[in-house]
């Protein structure tokens, strides 16, 4: 029979399933097809905390979801225009996200009576006309993907029906015409020692496939064609846990420093330990130590050493590292701390998303202990603010906070892969004997007899950084207060308050380096959202939205709390009312009211999820 | 240790070489002094420049030893020296690492950190200085301090058992553990020596007096008129026997331990060998545990010398990727080219 194809702009499609049921496979399949056909896009996994959580119930449901455009994507999309549910329990905990007219694909195999129950519905909501809004395909999944893997041999019926993530997937990739020999490649890839899997995942996909094509269930194609705003170059598919991998590794090449990443398994950075450990051909050490306090302190020892120290870890393990965090302070160190934020406080929400350790990162070890502090604003950008954070570091000699956070490290696009040669070499300008063995104050970094002074300063104020192994060179750092210059134990009050000042100094004066904050303003806007993080998706889609809708506001995005854009202050002056939002009780706003004396108004989410741009676009116009 | 002169060139260095500008401030008579003495003249004896020795410390009295020693050093934070240490063990192989550290500050507040560096045999030489008490907090009750103990912070007497930090090594599977006296310089250096000699990494638990807050505590040991008859010094190869003319011994007691004999009575012949390369731990822990506290016999000396895998010693490139490798990663995976 003929088909019809329609045209789509965009589409949001959330895969959802019980944990077992294969929906990030599923999804990260599509999305692989679907940078290949040049659409822009993002993605949102999201799955349960507990690793096997009981089957069919509304605890146990993993999802995906895929925005993907003929224009440019901001975020992973707020209500998906198609569901795809492989049981009761799955359509329940999804459908009150779903607008009137969204399409629902359901695997109605899956929708026995002790499902039902377990989904906690009385009747079937495919029979009792509660979906009677939406668009509903009910479509035997299992059954259909049984009978197409028939007769393979070493595939049993219930391995056969595990295959049905692959239905799925081909009766989506018929739906919008996404390229199969990606998928079908990707799974004569994966499962090459199992000829079986190869070949019951294979029939499983093009009997979906067919099944689009040849069913009078679904009698339109849609088409989402090539986004066209798109800046030429290479592109690969990242997500932020990737992209700030990378990141740290090029800044590693760059400066030509080891990376020695020191980790504790804790969710969601431990990604971030996974991959490193795979890159160790790359001049990469990693250690899983015995828990978050020796793992800062690991990555201390190891900057000590004269490598790029880097640490992970989310909110809980950030509690633990804040006293050597302090100890970089005090000993000047370069030393990159990433914390992957998760909802607190205590394990709090330890999947779902939120910002609130902003004031910890600025302010969360005792004592005067100021330090840089950059957020990434999205996933492809997590490569950016990682090799910043490096640069920062030791250009710096200071320990520096990377706030990335669940959604961030999770979620994906298209990132333009750099290149090498445009990334900023990294000098660490190591200390050497040179100077001092000539008796030259050559470098700034000896006294007038030639002795090594290890907390003298260059124009940034940073110290030399001498490591273990230069001749000449020997002496020795500490938490304890240091006299100016040579670095001795210091109780003295002026030195101390000396000391304080410098340190706060060297911050304060990173700021010098940075790019003013960008304001995207239209002529007469009073309004500005100013954001900071990974919610720049969000808002900048919001603000699209409301500028579409007739609204004139202004938009800027921080990506260096600490210090902040020196212009920062100019800005929000500028603007009769300054929106921001964030997913916290408004900690930033705190900070820019205390700092700037603005009445910065706040706009807060605290729902363990990324902010949506209706969300942005509603606060936008009331406040017209 | 394994390290040489750069070069192969022979090092002539001295004690002096060794000793930093910075002013000792410990107590008159503090047992830190000693071993600090000891160290700064054995350490010569490596053939490894100062420039690539690193001395790591924590909190306590003891941490000040790095700022004494003319190498490079880290006082840290409290208990987290093993920390630092293996960071920088992980990032340099071609040093010379030595953490000194007390018994609040590894078996209290650094005890993970401790047992762990231990277990992984990371390449440190730990001098774990032991007074039974906290003295740079002026006197509270320590994990080593013996039940019953009156200090600041138990005034009606220690009711918490207390490390025996030796046994507790064991327990961690560390490849060498010894015991030594602040006092006994020879005995002290000894075991110096024997501990760089060690691939892995060794701990030297290091009775030392603290003589404001703890005075006396290992006088059993250290005095002349009783320490013929409390020292049990531990000789690889020779059987184990103490007192003024090593008229006691000790074998192995029927019930499986070990017990303190007259060799008059049991004849030389019973007496255990002393063997700290014996696979099995189980005899260095009895020894251990040979006396409850250090009033009685004691064993001092090498427990265990045992080789395993050394940390972090691996045939991986030590130096980052070229710009060429750089732009092959990040070009991996699937990737497209909009023209």
């Amino acid at each position: 029979m003929a088909k019809s194809v329609e045209d789509r702009e965009r589409v949001i499609i959330r895969f959802a399933g019980d944990s077992g049921d294969g929906m990030q496979l599923a999804g990260s399949r599509f999305t692989d097809a679907t940078a290949m056909v040049g659409n822009d896009l993002a993605t949102l996994p999201n799955f349960p905390a507990e690793i096997r959580a009981p089957a069919g119930t509304l605890a146990g449901v993993s999802t995906f979801q895929i925005h993907f455009a003929s224009r440019d994507i901001l975020t992973p999309g707020d209500a998906p225009n198609v569901l795809v549910a492989m049981n009761p329990a799955a359509l329940k905990a999804n459908l009150s996200e779903l607008d009137r007219g969204a399409t629902i694909i359901v695997n109605e195999d899956a929708f026995t009576k002790r499902n039902l129950e377990k989904a906690g519905y009385a009747t079937n909501p495919l029979e009792d006309g509660s979906l009677s809004a939406h668009r509903v395909h009910r479509i035997p999944m299992t059954t259909l993907t049984v009978r197409a893997v028939e007769g393979i041999e070493d595939v049993s019926t219930r391995d056969a029906g595990r295959a049905k993530n692959l239905f799925a997937l081909g009766v989506l990739s018929w739906l919008y015409g996404r390229p199969t020999e990606i998928t079908k490649q990707w799974i004569e890839q994966k499962f090459a020692r199992k000829p079986g899997v190869v070949q019951a995942n294979l029939k499983a996909f093009n009997a979906g496939w067919s099944f689009g094509e040849t069913t009078e269930l679904l009698d339109v194609q849609y088409r989402v064609k090539p986004a066209t705003d798109v800046p030429p170059g290479t592109y690969r598919n990242v997500n932020g846990t990737t992209a700030l991998t990378l990141g740290l590794i090029a800044a590693s090449v760059r400066s030509g420093l080891p990376l020695v990443l020191a980790s504790y398994p804790i969710t969601p950075a431990s990604e971030i330990l996974h991959e490193l450990s795979r890159h160790a051909r790359f001049g990469v050490s990693t250690i899983q130590a015995e828990d978050e306090i020796a793992a800062a302190g690991m990555a201390l020892g190891a900057a000590f050493g004269g490598r790029l120290g880097v640490t992970a870890t989310s909110g809980p393990g950030m509690d633990l590292k804040a006293e050597t965090i302090g100890l970089a302070v005090a000993l000047e160190l370069p030393l990159v701390v990433i914390d992957v934020q998760r909802a607190g406080p205590s394990t709090g929400m330890p999947t779902k998303t939120e910002q609130s350790d902003l004031l910890m990162a600025l302010y969360g070890r005792h004592g005067e202990s100021p330090l840089p502090v950059i957020a990434p604003s999205t996933a492809a950008g997590c490569f950016d603010a990682a090799f910043e954070a490096a640069r920062i570091a030791i250009d710096y000699r200071t320990p520096v906070i990377v706030l990335s956070d669940s959604f961030l490290a999770s979620s994906s696009e298209p990132w333009k892969v750099p290149d090498v040669a445009d990334l900023p070499a990294i000098d660490p300008r190591f200390a050497d004997g040179g100077a001092v063995d000539g008796a030259v104050d050559g470098d700034g970094v000896a006294d007038s007899d030639g002795a090594f002074l290890p907390y003298s300063r260059d124009e940034r104020l940073a110290r030399p950084w001498a490591v273990p192994g230069t001749p000449g060179l020997q002496h020795r750092i500490g938490g304890l207060e240091k006299a100016d210059g040579t670095g001795n134990i210091s109780y003295d009050g002026a030195n101390h308050a000396r000391m304080t000042r410098v340190r706060a100094e060297k911050v304060a004066g990173i700021a010098r380096g940075l790019p003013p904050l960008a304001v995207d303003a239209e002529p007469g806007a009073r309004l500005l959202v100013l954001g900071w993080g990974s919610s720049e998706g969000a808002i900048r889609a919001g603000v699209r939205r409301a500028r579409e809708a007739g609204h004139t506001v202004a938009r800027a995005h921080l990506r260096h709390l600490n210090p902040l854009p020196e212009n920062t202050g100019d800005v929000l002056r500028s603007f009769d009312r300054v929106l921001v939002p964030e997913m916290n009780s408004g900690q930033l706003a705190q900070v820019l009211r205390a700092r700037f004396l603005v009445d910065v108004e706040s706009f807060c989410k605290l729902e363990g999820q990324p902010l949506f741009a209706a969300e942005i676009e509603r606060e936008i116009a009331e406040r017209q | 240790m394994t390290h040489n002169g750069a070069g192969g060139d022979v090092l002539t260095l001295t004690k002096a070489d060794f000793q930093s500008d910075q002013e000792t401030r410990w107590c008159p008579g503090c047992g830190d002094y000693a071993v600090l003495s000891a160290v700064q003249q054995f350490m010569p004896e490596l053939g490894i420049p100062p420039e690539r020795i690193v001395f790591v410390t924590g909190i306590g009295c003891a941490g000040r030893f790095s700022y004494y020693m003319n190498t490079y050093g880290m006082h840290g934070i409290h208990g987290r020296g093993p920390a630092l240490a293996t960071g920088l063990a992980t990032a340099r192989e071609d040093l010379s690492i030595w953490i000194v550290t007390g018994d609040g500050d590894s078996l209290s507040i650094g005890g993970n950190h401790l047992i762990h560096a231990l277990r992984r045999n990371v390449p440190l030489k730990i001098l774990l200085m032991n007074n039974q008490i906290y003295g740079l907090t002026k006197g509270q009750a320590s994990p080593t301090s013996e039940l019953g103990k009156i200090t600041k912070s138990t005034p009606f007497g220690v009711s918490d058992h207390p490390f025996n930090p030796v046994a507790l090594a064991l327990g961690a599977e560390a490849t060498f553990v010894a015991r030594t006296i602040d006092r006994d310089r020879q005995h002290l250096t000894e075991v110096l020596r024997a501990a760089s000699q060690h691939e892995g990494a060794a701990l030297i638990e290091i009775y030392q007096n603290c003589p404001v807050f703890n005075d006396g505590a290992f006088a059993a040991l250290t005095e002349k008129d009783v320490k013929d008859a409390n020292q049990i010094r531990l000789e690889p190869g020779r059987p184990i026997r103490f007192g003024a003319d090593g008229e006691r011994g000790i074998v192995r007691s029927p019930e499986g331990g070990l017990e303190i004999v007259d060799v008059a009575d049991c004849g030389e012949a019973s007496l255990l060998v002393h063997d700290p390369q014996h696979a099995d731990p189980g005899v260095a822990f009895s020894l251990a545990r040979l006396a409850e506290d250090p009033t009685a016999p004691t064993p001092i000396g090498i427990f265990r010398d045992v080789r395993r895998p050394v940390y972090g010693r691996t045939a991986l490139p030590a130096a980052p990727a070229s710009d060429a490798q750089l732009s092959e990663l990040l070009l991996s995976g699937d990737t497209w080219t909009v023209a």
